[in-house]
């Protein structure tokens, strides 16, 4: 089937200048956004998949800068703006971000019907009375109850998870075609995290919206990705579709980030963890930039950046281990098989 | 874990703590009990404002209790208590803080950190002692001696986290208080934590109360698990009891709310909501009671019954 691209990045690179010294924090990725999907990223933190999504919105920290590289959006480079006002036209119109804190990202002195409306004023061009039905139309979609009352209400009166319903609603108010939620629910509790991103998935199929969601939990995205895109020292390092990642992953980097999930661990055993940090990006990476934590790294890996092998029409990764003189190396025993992992757990505990 | 001879180190007993002013309390905690026998990992789980966190400022102390009794080892710690017991309680309990950015002080080099406690227990202590005393700590929870002398802002989650437990470790505790050690940390460095929470468990023979809202997590590390919602406990059991046969309807919803990596059996997934309203306490009136070997649960009669037959089923 083919898709429509909403949102193209060409061999995107982004650099950093820190204490005079220049990390290079995205490097070369590659990425078509289909119109209507939901990509989730997943990378540690410093992985830069925070900063890689800053670049679609204008959010990018004083200090960096687009080294080379296209952002390809309605037949705009992104890539090339510079000033706000260019900006404006793209940010929260077309592009809008939900933060990780809902504790931090509303003004403490505003209602929150007043932000709201803020949001319409500025992207729908409606006013008054009009705005203000929108709003809680809005706040209304959002599920919060009694959306009248609360219009009135200020933040601290909301609870965390009403609090980022809150901030959706905002992100929501300007009509955009692309929605980054960065970490959406970590903040949140488990019972909260499941209904937001439950919320999210529901907008996503009433307004038609692209999502991207941004986490470092790969046992969150299980629910609600379509594809899923693996970063690593500022490269994507694999990416397939939801069940290809979870049922088939192919880089030893996804390997260890699967293994690690205590959803996966045996009690009285010790849990899968990385070993080593990830490298420093000020210094050139060579090779393969998960090898120096790869306890079973080819000579190959210290040498040579490995090219994207492709698995299937929809699943590529970047490791040495697909290509057809690499040894046969195996995954981890215990994520081989992790279809219907709860039924497992279940009928074992009985 | 033999189900005979297990010593009591913990006693909880009815507990409450409120917070407010005498005219408009607020009951944070209400009519808490449970055990937690030597040696082993108890996790209470609940979500943000259910007083699990109180309960377990309660223990140490931080937290004045409005009724009910603590008891260690035998002994009363909460309310008035000797100033030599006091002593004792702060060395043998400990606590692990959830945020390793905001629980260490900036201006403090790790050594005055590490051994804080020490120097307001033991006084006598010689510098030499304390100094041993801290690459000690620090060597058992995986950092080197030299970051002795470096500042906080140096090290990263992990390893500021790996500070906070060896903090803990150095005054010898029987009893570690561990509160969301890991939900500040990324997934590859939770698993770490987790790694050495255990193995540290092992060699110190310690005992843990672990404190979290997430049960993926819980189901690894703990023996047995109590649920809290709302400054009440409703659920208690041994953790694979409690996953196979979770019977409180809070528990299920928790249960529900756990994502798994596993996208097909994931997107079938109906989430189950918890509704307070859903029960009936007009006339019949929940009780504490114990449905099964060592699986307690919050119900009326009639609640009873129906859990009774589900775990027929």
């Amino acid at each position: 089937m083919e898709q429509e691209v909403i949102l193209s990045v060409k061999d995107l690179n982004v650099k950093f200048s820190l204490r005079g010294q220049v990390l290079h924090a995205i490097r070369g990725i590659s990425l078509d956004i289909y119109k209507g999907e939901s990509l989730a990223i997943v990378g540690e933190s410093g992985s830069g998949k925070s900063v890689f999504t800053k670049n679609f919105i204008g959010l990018l920290d004083k200090n960096g800068w687009v080294d080379s590289g296209e952002i390809w959006y309605n037949g705009m480079d992104l890539a090339k703006f510079k000033t706000e006002k260019e900006w404006a036209n793209i940010r929260g119109k077309e592009v809008a971000m939900v933060m990780q804190d809902p504790m931090t990202s509303l003004n403490p002195l505003k209602t929150i019907g007043w932000q709201i409306e803020e949001a319409i004023k500025l992207h729908q061009g409606i006013s008054g009375e009009d705005a203000k039905k929108r709003a809680i139309e809005i706040i209304d979609d959002v599920g919060i109850p009694e959306p009248e009352r609360r219009y009135k209400q200020y933040p601290h009166e909301f609870s965390g998870g009403m609090r980022q319903r809150v901030v959706i609603a905002i992100a929501m108010a300007c009509n955009p075609k692309i929605l980054i939620c960065d970490e959406p629910t970590t903040a949140l509790d488990v019972t909260i995290q499941a209904q937001i991103l439950n919320l999210i998935r529901a907008l996503q199929k009433k307004y038609q919206l692209t999502t991207i969601y941004i986490t470092h939990d790969l046992g969150v995205v299980a629910n609600v990705a379509d594809r899923i895109a693996v970063m690593y020292a500022g490269d994507i390092v694999e990416i397939g579709t939801c069940n290809e990642v979870f049922y088939s992953p192919q880089h030893p980097y996804t390997w260890a980030l699967l293994s690690s999930l205590p959803q996966l661990g045996v009690k009285g055993q010790d849990l899968y963890s990385i070993k080593g940090t990830p490298p420093n990006l000020f210094n050139k990476v060579r090779g393969d930039a998960f090898a120096p934590r790869n306890p079973k790294a080819l000579k190959i890996d210290f040498l040579h950046r490995p090219p994207y092998f492709e698995v299937s029409p929809t699943h590529k990764a970047r490791t040495w281990l697909l290509d057809p003189r690499a040894p046969k190396v195996e995954p981890p025993e215990h994520i081989k098989n992790i279809r219907n992992i709860r039924a497992k757990q279940e009928g074992g505990a009985q | 874990m033999e189900h005979e001879a297990r010593e009591v180190l913990l006693q909880v007993k009815d507990l409450e703590v409120t917070f407010g002013t005498k005219r408009r309390p607020f009951v944070a905690v209400k009519g808490v009990s449970f055990d937690i026998y030597k040696g082993e990992t108890f996790g209470l789980v609940g979500e943000s404002g259910s007083g699990k966190t109180t309960i377990g400022r309660a223990i140490i102390r931080i937290n004045p209790t409005s009724k009910g009794e603590i008891i260690f080892k035998g002994e009363k710690i909460n309310g008035k208590i000797s100033r030599e017991l006091d002593n004792r309680i702060t060395q043998q309990i400990q606590m692990i803080f959830q945020d390793p950015m905001a629980s260490l002080n900036e201006r403090a080099k790790v050594d005055y950190i590490v051994s804080e406690g020490l120097i307001n227990v033991q006084k006598h202590l010689s510098k030499e002692e304390r100094e041993s005393k801290v690459s000690k700590a620090l060597a058992d929870v995986g950092l080197l001696p030299e970051f002795a002398s470096r500042f906080p802002h140096e090290f990263s989650g992990g390893q500021r986290q790996r500070i906070g437990i060896a903090r803990s470790l150095i005054m010898e505790p029987e009893f570690i208080i561990a509160d969301e050690p890991i939900s500040a940390l990324d997934v590859s460095i939770r698993a770490q934590v987790l790694n050495l929470l255990s193995a540290l468990q092992k060699e110190h023979g310690l005992t843990y109360l672990f404190i979290a809202h997430d049960l993926s997590v819980m189901r690894f590390i703990t023996d047995r698990i109590a649920v809290i919602h709302k400054g009440v406990i409703v659920e208690l059991a041994e953790t694979e009891k409690l996953f196979a046969h979770p019977l409180h309807p809070y528990t299920r919803a928790l249960l529900s709310a756990i994502p798994m990596p596993d996208p097909i059996s994931e997107k079938q997934k109906v989430l189950e909501v918890y509704d307070p309203s859903c029960h009936d306490y007009s006339v019949d009136k929940p009780k504490w009671s114990e449905i099964e070997e060592g699986h307690f649960v919050m119900a009326n009669e009639k609640e009873l019954a129906e859990y009774r037959a589900r775990l027929l089923d």
